[in-house]
Parts: C-alpha cells; structure tokens; sequence
C-alpha cells in the first residue's frame, strides 16, 4: 500500500484522466438516455482509509442505490454506479416512466431497469477505457443494491483490505441540468491493476 | 437534564470497550462481522469490526490485527481480560456476514461474508469463548450496538428494523 502514498501527482493525473475518459462517456450515454444535457464535475483520485470512503455519499449509514459490476480481465477492479434513492426513482421516471413516489422501495420492474440503465453506463465507461488502455476490461453481470452505504461499499475494498486500510478510488460525480438526477461513479482498481493501467499508457512505474 | 449516553464508535477494522454504561456501535457492516463480547458482572463490551477472515493472506507491512477474524478476536478477548473480565463469564454475540452482491459463478470473494462468520466461530471455539445469539448471513447491511449496562445488542438494518438479541 505504501506505494500508493509515493504516486507522483502526474501519475494521478494520469488516474483522473481515465476516470475522465471513462465517465465522460458514460455521461454521454446518460445524456443521451435523458434527452438532456449531463453535468461532469472533474474527476477525484483519492488514496483514501476505508472509514472516508463512505463520507463521500452521505456517511456509512446513508441508504443508497448502487449498481455494482466487477470488473473483468487485464486489469480487474470494482465499479460502482451510486444514486440516492430519490435520483434512482426520478432517473426511472425519466426513462421507462414508473411512477415516481418515494415509498423506499423498488419492484421487480423497477430493479431490472435500474439495474439495465448501470449496464449501459457502466459498459460505456469500461468500454472508453478499455480504448484508451488497449486493456481487455469486461464487466460483469450488474448486480443492484439498496441499502447502507458502508455495507454496499466495502465489498469493493475487500481487495485492498489484504494490503492496508486505503483504498485508491477514481471518483466522479454527474449531474442532470437541474439537479434531480445526480450520480457518482466509483472505479476502484484491485491494487494489482495500476502498473498494468501505467504501463500500457507508458508510464514509468520503476522511478516514484 | 438528561443525561447524554457516551458512544464508543468502532470503524470499520477495528476495535474498541466500553463498560459501566454508554454504547459500542459499529455502521454499516455488510459482509464484514460485528462481533461483540461482553462480561455482565463488570458490565464490560467489547466489539470487533472483522473484515476477512484470516491474516495469512495478509501483504500488509504493519498488521492490522483488528481486520482478520483470526488475529482480531483474540486481541479484543485480551482487551477484556485486562480490564478484568472473566473468560468464564464472557458471552460474544456476533452479526452481519451478508452476501451484499449475488452474481453467477461467484468466487470465493463473493462468499467472504460466509466465509468471515466461519472463522469468527472457529476462532471463538478455540478461545472457549460462548457465542449465544448471531444475526448472520442474509444479503443486506447492519449497524449494530451494545448497551453497556444490559449487553444488549441492538441491530438495524435498512429492510427488516430493528432487532434486539
């Protein structure tokens, strides 16, 4: 984990530059999907202790909507799409037409939407950065969460729990022109991923 | 006047007491393992926020003992003893361990939850340690907390309420 600490801030601006790549897109895709224009706020890159990492949506405790897709192939990581609740209802409002009441739970329907509308984000994101890399990355079947923040999140920092009590996270948030749908992209690369991701953008790894 | 009950908050790998009165509390457990232990005569909690199951896979330069299930529990056990709690009257109530993400083919990360409260029952076993109630398993997240004066421990979780065991 020490390593990480030693990231130059170009490397970091290397690591915000994937997260910009990746959720630019995918804020296209939204864009699209909405039919509406889709703030992007300038990506984090953040060696953060698992205790924060929560504090970025609210606190440990905060209820979340998030979709989650483990990341596939030559460098393998975590994604998670994370909404409150409230975005979630009015992003399927927006989309598909459910009715929007706020009753804090989600039907069967209204899952599978959710959870289809992840897919295409999250396969945009991966699939920008797979170009920008020429690393094979693939997700996995999205699955969907609504539940405490710090139960959701830290099933992707199990990987890092091995090395030290940090997690490096690419951070972006998103949001809709007039604020209802706001969102915020996780990409937690296993700590193995970040000399495949500097090197295959040639970077030098060996002199921190 | 009321009186403000004290809180003793455990992050997440870590551990931490608390005795006579006030509350232990730990949010937000998913797979991770919440588990207490407790001495009634002295009115001394102890809680754990275990992570994974086992320290041999740690890479780790500076081990945290308090986020393997098997370096934690013992640590948290010799916390108490030094405090002055018995081993006889000592009962451990444990909860979370929740398969948060279901996918096809899952690997042995996806069971991390099974696989945590696992090793916390083969560790207290080995510790001759009493477990006397769990909430464990399920697919959703807790927070938990401990009453000092009672040993109570309530859990919360956002779909089933609040249950005390």
């Amino acid at each position: 984990m020490e390593v990480f600490k030693h990231f130059k801030e170009f490397k970091m601006d290397v690591l915000r530059e994937v997260g910009n790549i990746g959720a630019g897109n995918a804020a296209t895709a939204l864009s699209r999907l909405l039919n509406k224009p889709v703030d992007m706020a300038v990506p984090k890159v953040q060696l953060l202790p698992f205790e924060e990492i929560s504090e970025k949506v609210g606190g440990a405790e905060q209820v979340v909507v998030a979709i989650f897709l483990r990341v596939e192939g030559e460098a393998p990581g975590n994604l998670f799409f994370i909404l409150s609740p409230e975005a979630a209802k009015s992003l399927l409002n927006r989309l598909v037409g459910f009715p929007s009441e706020t009753d804090g739970m989600f039907n069967e329907m209204e899952q599978s939407a959710l959870c289809e509308i992840g897919n295409i984000l999250a396969g945009s994101y991966l699939s920008s950065l797979a170009d920008f890399t020429k690393l094979s990355m693939y997700p996995t079947v999205p699955a969907l969460a609504m539940d405490m923040a710090g139960a959701i999140l830290s099933f992707g920092l199990l990987q890092f729990g091995h090395m030290g009590d940090d997690a490096l996270l690419i951070d972006t948030t998103f949001l809709e022109g007039d604020h209802e749908v706001e969102g915020q992209f996780f990409l937690i690369p296993d700590p193995d991923s970040f000399a495949k991701i500097f090197k295959s953008l040639g970077v030098p790894i060996d002199h921190d | 006047m009321i009186e403000e009950q004290s809180v003793v908050k455990v992050g997440m790998a870590d551990l931490n007491v608390i005795q006579h009165s006030g509350i232990i509390r730990t949010v937000g457990l998913g797979s991770c393992v919440g588990l207490t232990m407790y001495d009634p005569q002295i009115k001394l909690a102890g809680m754990a926020h275990v992570m994974l199951p086992s320290s041999d896979i740690a890479r780790e330069g500076q081990l945290n003992i308090a986020k393997y299930a098997d370096t934690a529990l013992p640590a948290l056990l010799e916390r108490l003893l030094e405090l002055g709690a018995s081993p006889l009257r000592i009962v451990a109530k444990m909860a979370g361990g929740s398969q948060m993400f279901t996918f096809a083919g899952s690997g042995d990360t996806m069971r991390i939850g099974p696989r945590n409260v696992e090793s916390c029952k083969a560790k207290l076993a080995e510790l001759r340690i009493r477990l006397i109630a769990e909430d464990t398993g399920g697919n959703y997240g807790r927070t938990i907390e401990m009453d000092a004066s009672t040993g109570i421990l309530h859990i919360r979780s956002v779909q089933t309420g609040v249950k005390e065991m």
